[in-house]
């Protein structure tokens, strides 16, 4: 690594290999487009509160060309666009790319990733991917309009719905790219944890947020690449004319449903895992407690990566796939329960006889765990699958998901982003309005999806621009009323969040290198951290839980800090070559 | 550039952007009724007028069951039947639609400013045939309330698939002449419609007596077209003098 | 499900039951897991003259908390295998069966009745008029699906049948209606701008009136 030689701003701020930058740099975009995945929500519960009516300053504004109401061939793209960029512009990146980039070589004490050009590359592919996507907001026949899971033949024949036309075919490219950018990361990633930890930084020696993304990235590694290959291959389809998928020529419509769940279902725990070693963190910190169970912590995590390879089929249970693959899916997805079960009564028993401090990094932490049991309870009824004959293509997956992944990696992303903010701006966030943000965020949140698993068991399916066509569902107009207003007030209540985030900027007050006396790497350097993270290697002597440890007077004993005496009885004598030991 | 200048194309601008958003210009007024290509702004006053001749025994319309959707099977208390072959009392053909095919002078014909109205109103078509000119405004009404989908299937134009859930207008045009294009709506089977698109407004389709007539033509000689939808096409040779009227008749003949 | 729509089909019971055994199993966890975590929330908020437990885990508690919850949902698995079996598997036959062929399109269910053949896809064929359905009730009803152009999927909520179309594959549905009535079936995979109203008109009715039904279609089509 070069010495401080002046770059130009260019190379400092926009094309930067400096993984912190670059994690800033996947920050800001994933919270822009959070925001736009959530004007979609709006504009998706706007409709099923009063279908078809004209929508104030909006409906002009957007729906001018269709009388300033949604159009029917409008609701399916909103439905679609928000999936998608929710999932692969926003979670996906914010966890792996933002959070990802920024934590990985200052927890395990490395200066930098290990690929830092790769590095560069992973994040400005991602720019043609929003623009290709972006763009097709902007074509005449609309956006993709056949679900984020793009099911075919519905998008792969043009004339089924205005969307599969041009707008299909962007998204399948901008999909492309953003693999692309995933897959790159996701190596380096990986190499660098297994290469580049410090000296004394064993595997059993590594926070959560940091096993859970490793271990997240060798998903990726091993997932993305099936889903580019049904991107490619849909891609032929619509433009040369191959016949994968095509229908009474030898293709197959369920090929494609394989083909995208074979990486999905192995995505949505790319979303959830990393918020798993977030809350981990999170919590052990705030509550001045060792992390409980840290070894059976770790292989949940990776439980949940392997089971989550044999899962996939749960998503088609009424597909038309052999009824037999039914019941061994549904044996492997009632078992992937399990190591979520564990990591949940961990948390629990890290909380146990603590000493919590009730920070607003640790409320979305909390949050995290209460709301994520919920999304995962309720997906125990669409595992079994008699219950899912009903349940599929409801509004209860809807909640489900959403449990899982608002109130799990939103909220996860809350607390770290919250918990992290010092370190990365060198300025604190305001704490009250983060407790303001958090009790409004989860109180609404509630109040949005609770309803969703009663529309779910009365059988509303799901992408259904008006519900209220079919009479068994008419009565159901006032709950759905009900759940947009709780979204107005949950949309708005990401305000003080954004405010908060924005103002701390600028206005926060400066933060001192561990503002939290947390015990991990990235607290024993200065907020922000310097260029090359590290003046010196850092030695590490022990686990990063040792809250309250009866070896120093402190609650809290860092992971590169010598203490004459004792080692914890579970971590042996390490001898390493004449480091003196590492204090600043 | 000066300040006047710079106030100008600021003013300018904004206008531009506030004529750019909102719902657009004002719709134009749809013509109603039976299809008479509007012919305004044409330089010639020559006409072809006809009959549209029909012998023999009709093919039967087959019948259209409207059982799921009682607010149009209601407006058919006899029972609802496709409109393939409307023959009028008078042994006459209606929905057939004449055109001049060639021996138009190569130049640009003025687009109508009135719309041409494609009504839904009991699940079906009105008219079920229609003529426009490319680049006119086509005004599609649902007057059900109901949801239908207008897309019809060109070859040479963009097709395009429109929603309309409720009662509302639409407005759609065609770029390149196409004769004819098919009109389907997906939630309601039966449903079908034509759509003749051509460069110049030298066209009309035959009404309930099996009449139509075509105005406003320079002088010249001309191949005219009849289509009909089952029955096919036949062509005639007209010439038509400055001010003159030519009488054509085409003949179709059912089983 | 069972309390806000009523089941009415053979299959309604077992898997309402299901949908109960589920609910009591993680309504449990629900109230334990929340319960002890609101507690803990409580009793050990910072206090300053406490300083916090150190330990690492309890290999016992993690080895109970791994086991018993592993047990029960294997064993929730197990369970169900009757069930599942017994919707998508196990059909009844054809012989006692009420054969009706519907085939999905953009937006609209086609059902075919067989004629007096007793088989479907013969030319006696009677096609009832687009989105109306009729089944009798008390006999098993063999539905052999398909789709035309995409993926549909055939949701009946009070008799707890759901299957997609999938066009280039016929797949077959079984059910046995347990009661007489007007219900609505719908589309429940998204198939394009009409997704939302391709809603079919469902009659179930006793075998006899299903007979006069199926009497009326086949004098409509004969041209009556």
């Amino acid at each position: 690594m070069s010495g401080t030689t002046e770059l130009s701003f260019i190379r400092r701020y926009v094309f930067s290999t400096d993984h912190k930058v670059i994690g800033r740099q996947f920050l800001f975009t994933a919270l822009a487009f959070f925001t736009l995945g959530g004007t979609l929500a709006m504009l998706m519960r706007t409709q099923l509160a009063w279908p078809w009516q004209e929508i104030p300053v909006i409906g002009k504004l957007l729906y001018g060309n269709s009388g300033n109401i949604l159009a029917p061939e409008a609701y399916p793209a909103l439905v679609t666009m928000h999936g998608t960029i929710m999932i692969f512009f926003f979670i996906i990146p914010i966890l792996s790319g933002a959070l990802g980039n920024f934590l990985i070589p200052l927890m395990i004490g490395a200066r930098d990733m290990a690929f830092p050009r790769l590095n560069l590359l992973s994040y400005w592919l991602m720019v043609p991917a929003f623009l290709v996507m972006l763009s097709s907001f902007f074509v005449a026949t609309g956006t993709a309009a056949a679900g984020w899971t793009s099911y075919v033949p519905l998008s792969a024949l043009r004339d089924m719905i205005p969307g599969s036309e041009a707008g299909q075919t962007l998204w399948v490219i901008s999909l492309m790219l953003v693999g692309t950018s995933s897959l790159m990361g996701a190596i380096n990633y990986i190499t660098t944890i297994v290469m580049l930890r410090a000296p004394g930084m064993d595997m059993f020696r590594l926070p959560m947020t940091i096993w859970a993304l490793f271990v997240t990235a060798i998903l990726v590694t091993f997932a993305t690449p099936v889903l580019t290959a049904a991107l490619i291959l849909l891609l032929l389809d619509r433009s040369i004319g191959t016949l994968f998928f095509t229908v009474g020529a030898g293709g197959q419509a369920i090929l494609w449903q394989h083909l995208f769940w074979f990486y999905s279902h192995p995505a949505v725990y790319i979303m959830i895992l990393p918020a798993m070693g977030i809350a981990s963190d999170v919590i052990s910190t705030f509550s001045r407690k060792p992390l409980f169970g840290y070894k059976p912590m770790v292989y949940a995590i990776m439980a949940i990566a392997g089971l989550g390879f044999i899962v996939w089929g749960h998503h088609m249970f009424i597909s038309g796939m052999n009824p037999l693959l039914g019941m061994t899916f549904m044996t492997s997805t009632m078992m992937i329960a399990l190591p979520s079960a564990i990591k949940t009564f961990n948390w629990l028993g890290t909380l146990w006889r603590g000493d919590l401090h009730l920070t607003a990094p640790m409320l979305n932490a909390l949050a995290f765990v209460s709301t994520f049991v919920i999304g995962g309870l309720s997906g125990v009824y669409t595992a079994a699958t008699p219950v899912d004959i009903f349940l599929h293509d409801t509004y209860w997956i809807v909640g489900h998901i959403h449990y899982v992944l608002f109130g799990g990696s939103v909220f996860g992303v809350f607390a770290a982003v919250q918990y992290w903010f010092p370190k990365m701006f060198g300025r604190l966030m305001n704490d009250s309005w983060g407790k303001i943000h958090f009790v409004l965020t989860f109180v609404s949140f509630n109040l949005v999806f609770i309803p969703m698993f009663i529309l779910g068991a009365y059988g509303m399916p799901r992408r259904i621009a008006d519900p209220y066509q079919y009479e068994m569902f008419a009565s159901l107009q006032g709950l759905n009323q009900f759940m947009t207003f709780s979204l107005y007030v949950l949309a708005l209540t990401q305000v003080f969040f954004f405010v908060n985030v924005f103002y701390s900027l600028v206005r926060g007050k400066a933060a001192s290198s561990n503002p939290w006396q947390a015990n991990t790497l990235e607290w024993t350097v200065s907020s922000p951290p310097p260029h090359e993270n590290f003046h010196k290697v850092p030695t590490v002597y022990r686990g990063p839980y040792e809250y309250s440890s009866p070896l120093v007077a402190e609650d809290w004993l860092p992971q590169d800090r010598f203490v004459d005496g004792a080692r914890p009885p579970s971590v042996p004598e390490r001898p390493y070559p004449a480091a003196s030991p590492a204090s600043d | 550039m000066s300040r006047r200048e710079t106030g100008l194309l600021v003013v300018l601008g904004v206008a531009l952007a506030l004529a750019g958003c909102g719902g657009g210009p004002e719709p134009p007024a749809p013509s109603e009724g039976d299809q008479e290509a509007p012919q305004t702004g044409t330089t010639g006053s020559g006409t072809i007028s006809g009959v549209i001749n029909f012998s023999g025994t009709a093919a039967e319309n087959e019948p259209i069951l409207m059982d799921a959707e009682p607010i149009c099977a209601e407006q058919y208390p006899d029972g609802a039947v496709q409109e393939t072959v409307v023959a009028n009392s008078n042994a006459t053909l209606q929905n057939v639609f004449v055109y001049v095919k060639g021996g138009l002078p190569d130049r640009e014909w003025p687009v109508s400013s009135e719309g041409v109205l494609l009504d839904q109103s009991g699940c079906r078509y009105h008219p079920h045939v229609l003529g426009i000119q490319a680049g006119q405004t086509l005004i599609i009404r649902n007057s059900d309330g109901i949801l239908h989908n207008i897309h019809p299937m060109p070859v040479n134009n963009r097709p395009f698939n429109l929603g309309q859930p409720v009662e509302m207008d639409s407005e759609k045009s065609f770029t390149t002449p196409e004769v004819m294009i098919p009109v389907e709506c997906d939630v309601h089977d039966w449903m079908l419609g034509y759509i003749g698109v051509l460069s110049h407004p030298f066209f009309a389709v035959s009404g309930s007596d099996g009449s139509f007539s075509i105005s406003g033509l320079p002088a010249g000689d001309y191949v005219v077209e009849a289509w009909h939808e089952l029955y096919g096409t036949q062509t005639l040779s007209v010439s038509v003098a400055e001010g003159g009227t030519e009488q054509i008749e085409f003949s179709y003949a059912g089983s | 499900m069972g309390g806000l729509v009523p089941g009415i089909s053979t299959f309604a019971a077992p898997i309402d039951r299901l949908f109960m055994a589920v609910l009591i199993v993680t309504g449990v966890a629900f109230v334990l897991v929340e319960g002890i975590l609101i507690t803990f929330l409580v009793r050990y908020r910072h206090r300053k003259d406490r300083r916090a437990t150190f330990i690492h885990g309890n290999r016992t508690v993690e080895a109970t908390w791994t086991i018993v919850p592993g047990l029960m949902l294997f064993g929730l698995a197990i369970f169900q295998y009757g069930t599942w079996r017994q919707a998508k598997i196990a059909f009844p036959d054809d012989s006692g069966a009420q054969l009706v062929g519907v085939s999905a399109n953009q937006f609209e269910w086609n059902a075919t009745y067989p004629g007096a053949d007793g088989r479907l896809g013969t030319a006696d064929d009677l096609a009832a008029p687009i989105n109306i359905l009729h089944f009798p009730v008390g006999v098993p009803v063999i539905i052999e699906l398909q789709s035309t152009d995409v993926i549909h999927s055939f949701f009946i909520p009070v008799l707890r049948v759901k299957q997609d179309a999938v066009p280039g594959r016929p797949v077959r549905l079984w059910f046995e209606a347990t009661q007489s009535g007007q219900h609505e079936l719908a589309c429940a995979e998204l198939c394009g701008l009409g997704h939302y109203r391709m809603r079919g008109q469902v009659t179930l009715e006793d075998p006899a009136s299903f007979e006069a039904w199926l009497a009326e279609l086949a004098e409509r089509q004969a041209g009556g």
